[in-house]
């Protein structure tokens, strides 16, 4: 499962980053690094870009870049 | 606080008192407060806004103590030192003594925001491999406090190696004293530890700079073995032996990517930091983020960006209505005041029909352009444009951008000088020109007048449900300056700027409530730059134009040649008759004659194809230029201009002013690149020719095209 497959409200811990993508990089840089806690806020019209929060901030990822990230659902709160 | 050093006296401060001057750099991250501190301890006005990469120019200020002066200066937020847009390079160059003409810092003030530690401290990490004395401002502790984030500062301090840390707030004050003084022995600290995230790192680049000697430090050792500066790279590999760096790289990074590895290293140490020394950690901040995720949500978030944006240009017209119409009726009553006292001569012509005429049709707008900056001060400040980048990048990566591009845009509706400025923010040089080629289709501040002018005399003030039909006309050109942009930008990344898909990585702030002294400040200088224009450009335009129009005198005896006939009319008539000719023989309806043909086929007549012409250094010097023209040539001063419009006539009776010809000039001003700031500032920023040359030409010709096509349709329909 993968960053883009959480729904809003989704909780859930990276466990592995493939950075072969610049943008992933940059989102890493940013602060997301495998281990943390991830909280998917909102999703724009379609569905993308993702808004993500972990540390009490918030990034925007594109769908194409939230697919590097692998993660697993810690709850779900509706 | 940090423990303090025993107090000795330097011998040179002795009996004198020293202004020494010492330098200091402020850094940070986008929005962690730091040009607002900045101001706080400067007391200099600078922009600072809710979004990422405000902050585009150097700011350099001085805060003055009792006993000396320290030279402080703003940088733009970065990150981290691996930046990849013009903006962060911008800040990196200066930081690591990079950028020629300034000097490298000789301390580092880094700001850190209570609320964003954890991303904070990742800067502040690589920082310390500068080995600058360093102090950290822990801003927006108030609101930390407030959304339950306890952080033991000296248990922080501890874990960065000693480090002082001041936490601030600068909106209530607190904490700025001690900053202050804090600040007054940043020199005398001793340079930073070697910083706990990742000492195998730090300890290699340190033997390895010793070893390359003094051009080495440990700073530039880091960024080669991180390969993020690429002629470091190859001049490390010259010096060490490609073998020996690529065996070093793989003993720190392994096979991962250089600055990936860098992360995981730095933040799993962050994160341990944080959880000993801060009580609570959000997952994410309650402040406004119940609106925030309102107004995320696909649609609700939309439909509120354009009935903001409808609101806006409402207000725009009918707010700003009793003040233009005191505006109006105060110049009116100078310019028939100046001419009771002087008389009808050369002067009083100048004073009434050029000056006052011609500032005073420009100046009438300084209402409009108040709201609408009132309005673009609020939404930047509040973050909500930034939340719309978020919420427009699906738009724009359908025309080739990303939702960086917004921002940009949107702060062209204000000024197109400032939001090219602004693309800076943009990584790839392609898609940053594609949105400087976009970004002066947006209908700016200077478009209003010529608008509103032609909106209040042409459009019937129809109630159209709650709103009316003048207020759709202006949100349509709005539109259109959107579409125009928008196409341009697909045009361009699709052929000349075709480049690889744009990223879109963006951290998004919190709402927060606009501070009222920051908005009231921005707005003063955006109503006084406005005044400036008028007095200086508009005010020399408007002169020049009376000269062109006013010169040279008719012949008395020629004229009388000419209206023989008519000795029996009226006196006042008489003398509209003598203007008309007058304007019409002068150097400027000469011009207007020689360049008319050029514009017949748009439905302009001389007057209005000379006072577009005058327009193209600055496009709002139209209308001061019409004031003019039509003030020169009239019979009344109390005739407003845009009455003055309704009446023109072409020689042989028919409107001048029809439907066809009005829409075609707006459609030509929505288009039409008429301003030598924004290209001198796409010259600047582009560094070549080419770029403001393509746009210039680019412009005027899609403007002139839309108005031919639309009033030779126009007419053929209407007759």
């Amino acid at each position: 499962m993968t960053l883009a497959d959480l729904v809003p409200g989704d909780i859930a811990k990276l466990e592995s980053i493939d950075t072969s993508d610049p943008g992933v990089i940059r989102l890493m840089i940013l602060g997301m690094v495998e281990d943390i806690i991830v909280h998917l806020q909102n999703r724009a019209i379609g569905g993308d870009p993702l808004e993500v929060g972990f540390f009490g901030s918030s990034v925007s990822v594109r769908k194409e870049q939230a697919r590097h990230f692998k993660v697993t659902r810690m709850t779900k709160s509706g | 606080m940090a423990d303090k050093p025993e107090v000795t006296i330097p011998v040179n401060k002795i009996g004198i008192r020293q202004k020494a001057k010492a330098t200091i750099t402020l850094i940070g991250n986008p929005n962690a407060g730091k040009s607002t501190l900045f101001n706080r301890l400067t007391g200099l006005r600078q922009t600072t806004a809710n979004y990422p990469g405000v902050t585009v120019e150097k700011h350099q200020g001085t805060l003055q103590l009792p006993d000396q002066a320290l030279s402080l200066i703003d940088l733009p937020g970065i990150y981290s030192l691996d930046g990849d847009s013009a903006d962060e390079r911008i800040a990196v160059d200066v930081i690591l003594g990079r950028m020629s003409g300034t000097e490298k810092p000789s301390s580092l003030l880094v700001v850190i925001d209570a609320t964003h530690i954890y991303r904070g401290l990742y800067l502040l990490e690589q920082l310390l491999e500068l080995q600058l004395p360093t102090m950290v401002a822990l801003t927006m502790i108030d609101a930390a406090t407030a959304t339950g984030i306890n952080i033991d500062v000296r248990a922080l301090e501890k874990k960065l190696g000693g480090i002082p840390i001041y936490p601030v707030s600068s909106i209530s004050g607190h904490g700025l004293d001690e900053l202050k003084q804090g600040l007054t022995e940043i020199t005398q600290l001793k340079p930073p530890l070697i910083p706990a995230s990742w000492p195998e790192l730090s300890e290699t680049a340190e033997q390895l700079s010793q070893q390359l000697g003094a051009n080495w430090q440990r700073i530039d050792v880091i960024q080669a073995l991180l390969q993020t500066q690429e002629t470091l790279v190859d001049q490390l590999d010259k010096q060490l032996g490609s073998e020996i760096v690529a065996d070093i790289r793989h003993r720190l990074f392994e096979d991962a990517h250089p600055v990936a590895a860098e992360t995981r290293q730095r933040y799993r140490w962050i994160k341990s930091v944080i959880a000993g020394v801060q009580e609570q950690v959000p997952l994410y901040l309650k402040l406004g983020v119940r609106l925030a995720r309102w107004t995320n949500r696909p649609w609700p978030a939309t439909l509120l960006f354009f009935v903001v944006l409808l609101l806006v240009f409402q207000a725009v017209f009918s707010w700003a209505i009793p003040l233009m119409d005191a505006i109006d009726d105060a110049s009116g009553a100078l310019a028939t005041w100046i001419v009771a006292q002087l008389g009808h001569n050369a002067l009083s012509s100048f004073l009434a029909d050029g000056v006052v005429a011609g500032v005073g049709s420009v100046i009438i707008f300084l209402p409009q352009i108040l709201i609408l900056f009132l309005f673009i001060i609020i939404l930047e400040d509040s973050g909500y444009l930034a939340r719309t980048s978020f919420l427009m990048d699906r738009v724009m990566r359908s025309v080739g951008l990303s939702g960086q591009s917004v921002i940009p845009m949107l702060s062209s509706f204000a000024c197109a000088v400032p939001s090219i400025m602004a693309t800076r923010v943009i990584p790839s040089r392609k898609d940053r020109i594609a949105t400087m080629m976009a970004a002066p289709f947006m209908t700016c501040s200077a478009r209003l007048p010529i608008y509103a002018l032609l909106i209040a005399a042409f459009v019937p003030d129809r109630p159209m449900g709650w709103l009316n039909l003048q207020g759709i006309v202006l949100f349509g050109l709005y539109v259109l300056g959107i579409l125009g942009g928008l196409g341009t930008a697909l045009l361009l990344k699709s052929s000349a700027l075709k480049g690889p898909k744009p990223r879109f990585v963006l951290a998004l702030p919190e709402f927060r409530r606009p501070n009222l002294q920051t908005v009231a400040i921005k707005l003063l200088e955006r109503g006084s730059i406005f005044i400036k224009r008028a007095g200086t450009i508009i005010f020399a335009a408007a002169m020049v134009v009376w000269v062109l129009a006013y010169f040279p005198r008719m012949d008395n005896v020629e004229f009388r040649a000419t209206v023989v006939q008519s000795e029996l009319s009226e006196p006042s008539q008489m003398e509209n008759l003598q203007s008309a000719a007058q304007l019409s023989q002068s150097w400027l309806g000469r011009i207007g004659k020689v360049i008319e043909p050029v514009f017949v086929p748009l439905g302009w007549d001389w007057r209005v194809s000379s006072a577009v012409v005058a327009g193209f250094p600055a496009r709002e010097v139209v209308v001061a230029v019409m004031g003019t023209i039509y003030a020169v040539g009239s019979e009344a001063d109390d005739q407003s201009l845009a009455e003055k419009l309704n009446a023109a006539r072409w020689p042989d009776g028919r409107t001048i002013f029809t439907l066809p010809m009005v829409l075609g000039l707006l459609i030509f001003y929505a288009w039409c690149l008429q301003c030598a700031a924004t290209l001198a500032t796409i010259r600047r920023e582009t560094n070549s020719w080419r770029w403001p040359i393509f746009a210039w030409t680019y412009m005027t010709s899609i403007g002139y095209i839309g108005a031919l096509v639309v009033f030779q349709t126009g007419s053929l329909v209407s007759t």
